[in-house]
């Protein structure tokens, strides 16, 4: 009598998975990559490589990626349709802690760090690049400068509406001030104890859920940027019109509004930091959103990557698999070499400002490299999907469509090279 | 009664993953291979946070045995709002054979041990689909069980609880202290917040071996061999009802 075989094997995990709508579940990150990440502090290996996570890294990648896949992705395709941002998102965003990364948990935040905020906008871009600019201008630039430059009063009363339920917006933009960002024309006259704003915004991300302004006005244009300063300016402020947003190529579900001040009155203790200092600030926060954005482009690019090649490994014609022609494998290998050093440069430039040295070429490096990669990345991935890459049935067109304002804003690429050059200048100077 | 709820929380493949068998048919491959909690085991410490928060028991803890990344499963759960973790150490060969048998020894010492009310278990876990250590463990500290929970309902020393059976759905009630398993519906598990996640770090795990609690982890299984499953074969189209009735009776189906 033959022996019966010992099956300690589950036939299909999958019978017991959630219910998982099938165009969903090409959303999943099926790449197989090794879980080979170190912990920091374990395995006592003195120079562990970049992509060396802390326990608590790890375990935030993995609730994010988690919640954008199943919370993030079912809304995608209709947010980009419909050029809005859904209101579930939204309250998603901010019950989940993504909104106050890097806030202190007396005022309600995560109280984690600035990698971690890196690493939450990658995973965030990998399922819609809009959500992650959304909650990257948030936690790099508007919390940032609550944080650091706020009184004691000001971080009460904003950073725990930040946290918990307020959106911010920054702005800086306007119509004739775009990368000469310090031409700005808005106006700020102090009467007595307030300050009376005029004039106009442009390219404002978030406006239309923002409850709080950050606008940089000249109080003082016969000083030119100097006189630049930061003022706080609530939602419901009498005299700010918030215009109806733009029609976009892309990053269609993050609002992108003109904005109007007329008359606009702001109390002294509204200002944010020192009067005239405005300009330092921008270009201070700009750095950092910089890697911010690097990171954006970086998920955008290894999303649409994701999303793509398991189609290539089924797709067979001539007999064998798209992704064993010769032809192919060369491009895809190359577009992940890309991808991997597009992602070094981020994660470096994110060591580096956490570790305190000085970051600005390494940012600038990462966000405007990330950026072309995550054009050449879209593009070659529509071709290797070939017709059906062309349709909105899939989501590559949309990657493709979203990458395009990553060499545009927060610095265009001509800026960011020639930010590098006077850096790069400065280290042959001896 | 201490209020206190042992929830057991086990360290699986990824649900995701595609499994592969390791060449020589001796198991799966699991070297660099995703991990995660077990999905019943979500649902579980799901229930268990539940009653904290309306108040009805006082602290959950979530118990873990494996080897050292066992604790990175113990942390999630942590990071949904268990209490404490504890974490029985069990590596090597006696991990491999570590089955429901072992660990319902395991969950009753703890049980006594922790002066628990509630042991609440995921169904079954999603690599070995056992269903057995729930019953084990109920019937080694001889306490009654709700099994295939789809509703768990605290009412004073009782516990009401809905089954998932066959014929439908069994409504039970069972003196505490008892053991609970957790079926799909039961609830829909939420996710670890980062601010969660960051207070989850400054919550104890304790570490203990399976000897610590005088649990013999003899095994009375071998696996003799893991195979694949056979490939689907291609079917065959058949033209008529009596075609197929045909065909049937040929493959001694009818």
């Amino acid at each position: 009598m033959a022996a019966p075989l010992v099956r300690i094997l589950s036939k299909s995990c999958r019978q017991l998975s959630r219910p998982w709508d099938a165009w969903q579940a090409g959303w999943r990150s099926t790449s197989h990559r090794p879980a080979t990440d170190v912990a920091s502090d374990q395995a006592g290996v003195s120079f562990p490589p970049l992509q060396t996570y802390s326990e608590e890294e790890n375990m935030m990648r993995e609730a994010v990626k988690k919640y954008a896949q199943e919370r993030i992705g079912p809304f995608v395709s209709k947010m980009d349709e419909n050029s809005v941002m859904d209101k579930e998102v939204l309250d998603s965003l901010f019950e989940q802690g993504l909104m106050g990364i890097e806030i202190d948990p007396e005022y309600g935040g995560t109280g984690s760090t600035f990698f971690s905020s890196i690493l939450v906008i990658e995973e965030l871009a990998k399922v819609d690049p809009s959500v992650a600019v959304l909650c990257d201008i948030q936690n790099t630039l508007i919390n940032t400068l609550f944080s650091k430059l706020g009184t004691a009063a000001q971080k009460e009363q904003y950073l725990s509406r930040l946290s918990t339920d307020m959106i911010g917006s920054f702005c800086l933009s306007e119509a004739e001030a775009g990368s000469d960002a310090f031409a700005l024309k808005t106006r700020a006259e102090k009467h007595k104890d307030y300050y009376v704003i005029n004039g106009s915004k442009m390219w404002i991300s978030n406006a239309e859920h923002a409850g709080v302004f950050l606008v940089m006005a000249n109080v003082d244009p016969s000083a030119g940027y100097r006189g630049i300063t930061c003022f706080i300016v609530d939602r419901d402020t009498e005299g700010l019109e918030i215009c109806k947003k733009e029609n976009k190529l892309g990053l269609r579900a993050s609002s992108t509004c003109p904005l109007n001040f007329d008359n606009v009155k702001v109390p002294e203790k509204n200002i944010l930091g020192q009067i005239g200092h405005g300009y330092k600030y921008a270009i201070g926060m700009l750095n950092e959103g910089r890697i911010g954005i690097a990171a954006q482009m970086l998920g955008l690019a290894q999303g649409c990557f994701d999303n793509t090649i398991p189609y290539t490994r089924q797709r067979v014609q001539f007999g064998k698999r798209i992704f064993d022609f010769q032809g192919m494998q060369h491009q895809i290998s190359h577009v992940a070499t890309q991808i991997e050093a597009a992602r070094l440069l981020t994660y470096n430039a994110a060591r580096m400002k956490e570790a305190g040295r000085p970051f600005i070429k390494e940012a600038c490096m990462a966000k405007y490299f990330s950026a072309e990669v995550a054009t050449l990345t879209t593009s070659k991935c529509i071709e290797w999907m070939g017709g059906v890459g062309f349709t909105k049935d899939y989501p590559i067109e949309k990657y493709y469509r979203d990458c395009k304002i990553g060499t545009i804003y927060e610095g265009t690429t001509n800026v960011q090279l020639s930010t590098m050059a006077k850096f790069i200048d400065k280290e042959y100077d001896h | 009664m201490s209020g206190r709820v042992l929830v057991g929380v086990k360290r699986v493949i990824d649900y995701a993953v595609k499994i592969r068998v390791k060449p020589d048919n001796s198991g799966i491959v699991t070297d660099g291979v995703k991990h995660s909690m077990n999905p019943f085991c979500e649902i579980a410490i799901e229930e268990a946070v539940k009653l904290k928060e309306k108040k009805l028991i006082k602290e959950v803890v979530a118990v873990s045995c494996g080897p050292q990344q066992s604790q990175e499963t113990i942390r999630t759960a942590l990071a949904m709002g268990a209490d404490r973790g504890i974490h029985v150490e069990v590596t090597g060969k006696d991990y491999e054979a570590l089955g429901p048998l072992q660990v319902s020894k395991i969950m009753a010492a703890l049980a006594k041990k922790e002066d628990a009310q509630l042991i609440i278990l995921g169904k079954q876990a999603i690599d070995d689909d056992c269903n057995q250590t729930g019953q084990m463990t109920a019937a080694l500290l001889d306490w009654p069980q709700g099994t295939f929970a789809s509703e768990v309902a605290l009412e004073g020393d009782k516990v009401k609880v809905v089954r998932e059976i066959d014929g439908g759905l069994e409504t039970i009630k069972i003196n505490t202290p008892a053991v609970v398993t957790a079926d799909l519906r039961l609830n829909t598990p939420r996710y670890a917040t980062l601010p969660n996640i960051m207070k989850a770090k400054k919550k104890k795990i304790a570490n203990m071996k399976p000897a610590d609690l005088g649990v013999d982890l003899t095994s009375r299984l071998e696996v003799l061999r893991v195979d694949e499953p056979p490939q689907r074969q291609a079917g065959v189209k058949v033209e008529t009802v009596d075609d197929l009735v045909a065909k049937l009776r040929e493959a001694g189906t009818i």
